[in-house]
């Protein structure tokens, strides 16, 4: 029996590699041979080796990303005595998310029923990974192809991991670690859960065209958000924003220098982060595929364009390229091409590349010095600003007309792309436009009563002079450095 | 020499006093001039008879000059030296930096401190070579200041003054 199963399932691969190669409507003898909503045993023979093993990878490269990666590259830019709370902030709130994610996180995320509000956020059917085994699947993007729903999880994860210690650069060097981590989880629950369930949760599109509206509000609107634009940089850097202006500027802000202690740290952070992202974009396509390859071309380049392009905009304002500045460049590039990664096509991801810098360039230099709000670490400069502008840029990018992708009908079964000549640009930018817009307010109200609550109860802020002292000593005991 | 044997086997006499430059050794005053003394330190004795013949010159140089001092002076015949990384100004007045768009000027620039005590033979030649082997002749070459060395110890062997260096 079991013999038989596969079998049939080795035959329906070469099925389903075609109805992948073809980006146009399947041909009807494709349909045939696909099973609509499986069973959870005919998922499992749906599953594949080679996406599960992708999988599994994508989520120890996006690990990387926040641990060292991301914890480096903020902390390289931090004075010497503040550069153990920063590593300890990142560390800790991805362990602390990790935790959280399986006890209502993933629930909350990725799940339709249970919830007053389905669209907004799931129910707790999943809590404690209730029902979850090494025997149930999670879908993917493509009819009859799945993978084992602990590596969604996992994978997962890792992006709610990475989220809330985007938002520690923003009021790095000023904020009280025990609070910090009462914030966090309560942002995860309030903010981030809500906001991935909204863009990423769907039925799946063996599931989908039964329960049409089995999906989150923005997926259902057809907002395009391929890795984590909106969910990750543009939730993150406003949350960013919020913090660094209700937590208030550093001691001495404005008077006494404050250089980075080590860029040495920021390009090992940053480069890690480069290499990490492969996981976080081509990833998030969950299959090894195509469209995987795709992400991962196009997050390399636009990535390498953003640097180049921070490096002349240095040269041409500064007079020398500095090593930071192509740091913050290919940072910026990343957050870009992330919503953008599987609907671009590599060139248009250069030019996505080249233009996200000057523009962060501008937020990071002059509107931060014009508004004068002390974002430490530019997490509003580079990820909610790099974010829109990928937000948006997306809607371009995916044009078929220019190389992109297009977009798909998961409604109908097997799914449609739509046809190229379909593609509406201006109606797709509208969408995107307001799938930034929600995102930003969803994420911007939401932080700044939860920074409230957490200020009144707990105190954002260490005392005066701990803070002149560094949190290193005074919140954890230890230096960075003990020459 | 007399007057040394005197202090060896009299060392509680009730001149005795502290070196006047803070050796550990009790000494005592010669009689006459404030500058001649003598002291007994680790069983060896010393009299210091006039101003001390050795110098101690202090540079200050542009760091990647170092190695092209060192050569220097140690063909001049210097048998060591003491170097430091340290920061100062002059008339170089320090330089900018930039990290995305906020600009630190730093007053202190760094610079290397040499440390060389020698004798009074060879100092105007250890000057000379650190003037010709550091110099630019750009503005930032640094400084080269020369002091008196009132004594010398070598830790090793007990050796004093110009043996020791």
């Amino acid at each position: 029996m079991k013999f038989l199963k596969y079998l049939l399932a080795a035959g329906a691969k070469p099925l389903l590699a075609a109805v992948a190669a073809a980006t146009l409507t399947a041909p009807a003898w494709a349909a045939a041979a696909l099973i609509k909503a499986p069973t959870a045993l005919q998922q499992a023979d749906m599953s594949n080796k080679g996406d599960t093993a992708w999988m599994l990878v994508s989520t120890l490269l996006v690990l990387m990303m926040s641990i060292p990666g991301l914890a480096l590259f903020y902390g390289g830019l931090v004075r010497t005595k503040n550069m153990l709370s920063v590593l300890m902030q990142v560390f800790m709130i991805v362990s602390i998310v990790a935790v959280i994610w399986c006890c209502w996180g993933y629930s909350e995320a990725f799940t339709g029923t249970g919830s007053p509000f389905p669209q907004l956020f799931g129910g707790l059917s999943k809590a404690m990974l209730m029902g979850v085994s090494a025997s149930t699947y999670a879908a993917t993007f493509s009819n009859n192809v799945y993978i084992p729903e602990y590596a969604y999880v996992v994978f997962q994860m890792t992006f709610a991991c990475i989220t809330p210690a985007l938002i520690v650069g923003a009021f790095a060097e000023r904020v009280k670690f025990s609070s910090l981590m009462v914030f966090v989880v309560l942002w995860m629950t309030v903010v981030y859960f809500p906001i991935a369930h909204m863009v990423w949760y769907f039925a799946g599109p063996d599931f989908l065209p039964d329960a049409k509206t089995d999906a989150g509000f923005l997926f259902n609107m057809g907002a395009l958000d391929f890795a984590g634009g909106t969910v990750v940089h543009i939730n993150a850097g406003i949350a960013g924003l919020v913090g660094c202006l209700m937590i208030g500027k550093r001691l001495g802000y404005g008077k006494e220098a404050t250089p980075p202690h080590s860029l040495t740290m920021t390009m090992i952070g940053a480069s890690l982060l480069w290499v990490g992202w492969f996981g976080f974009n081509a990833g998030s396509n969950l299959e090894a595929n195509g469209v995987t390859a795709t992400a991962f071309i196009n997050t390399f380049v636009a990535t390498a364009a953003a640097a180049v392009s921070w490096a002349l905009i240095d040269q041409i304002v500064h007079g020398k390229p500095s090593m930071l500045g192509a740091a913050s460049g290919a940072v910026a590039g990343l957050v870009a091409i992330t919503p953008a990664s599987g609907f671009a096509a590599p060139m248009t991801s250069i030019l996505l590349g080249f233009i996200v810098s000057p523009v962060c360039f501008l937020f990071v230099t002059k509107v931060k010095a014009a508004f004068k709000y002390d974002d430490t670490l530019d997490v509003f400069g580079v990820h909610c600003i790099g974010g829109i502008i990928g937000a948006l840029g997306t809607a371009i990018v995916a044009a078929p007309s220019l190389g992109g992708q297009g977009t798909i009908d998961y409604t109908v079964f097997p799914y449609a792309a739509i046809k190229p000549e379909a593609y509406d640009m201006v109606a797709q930018l509208i969408t995107q436009a307001k799938a930034v817009g929600l995102t930003l307010a969803w994420s911007g109200i939401g932080s700044a009563i939860l920074y409230f609550i957490v200020d009144k109860t707990m105190g954002l802020r260490p005392a005066e002079e701990a803070e002149r002292e560094g949190l290193d000593i005074t919140a954890h005991g230890e230096r960075a450095y003990n020459y | 020499m007399v007057q040394s044997q005197s202090c060896r086997l009299n060392n509680r006499h009730s001149r005795d006093k502290r070196c006047i430059f803070n050796h550990s050794a009790t000494v005592r005053v010669a009689p006459h001039k404030d500058d001649r003394h003598w002291h007994d330190l680790c069983n060896a004795i010393t009299i210091c008879e006039g101003p001390p013949l050795m110098k101690l010159v202090i540079a200050i140089i542009k760091p990647f000059k170092l190695d092209e001092v060192r050569e220097a002076l140690t063909a001049a015949g210097v048998q060591g030296m003491t170097v430091s990384e340290v920061k100062g100004f002059g008339r170089q007045k320090g330089q900018t930096e930039i990290y995305r768009g906020a600009e630190y000027t730093t007053n202190m620039v760094p610079k290397i401190k040499i440390e060389v005590v020698v004798g009074d033979d060879i100092v105007g030649q250890v000057v000379e070579t650190i003037q010709q082997t550091a110099h630019t002749g750009s503005i930032g070459d640094g400084k080269i200041f020369v002091t008196d060395v009132a004594s010398a110890v070598r830790i090793r062997t007990g050796e004093t003054n110009e043996t020791a260096l």
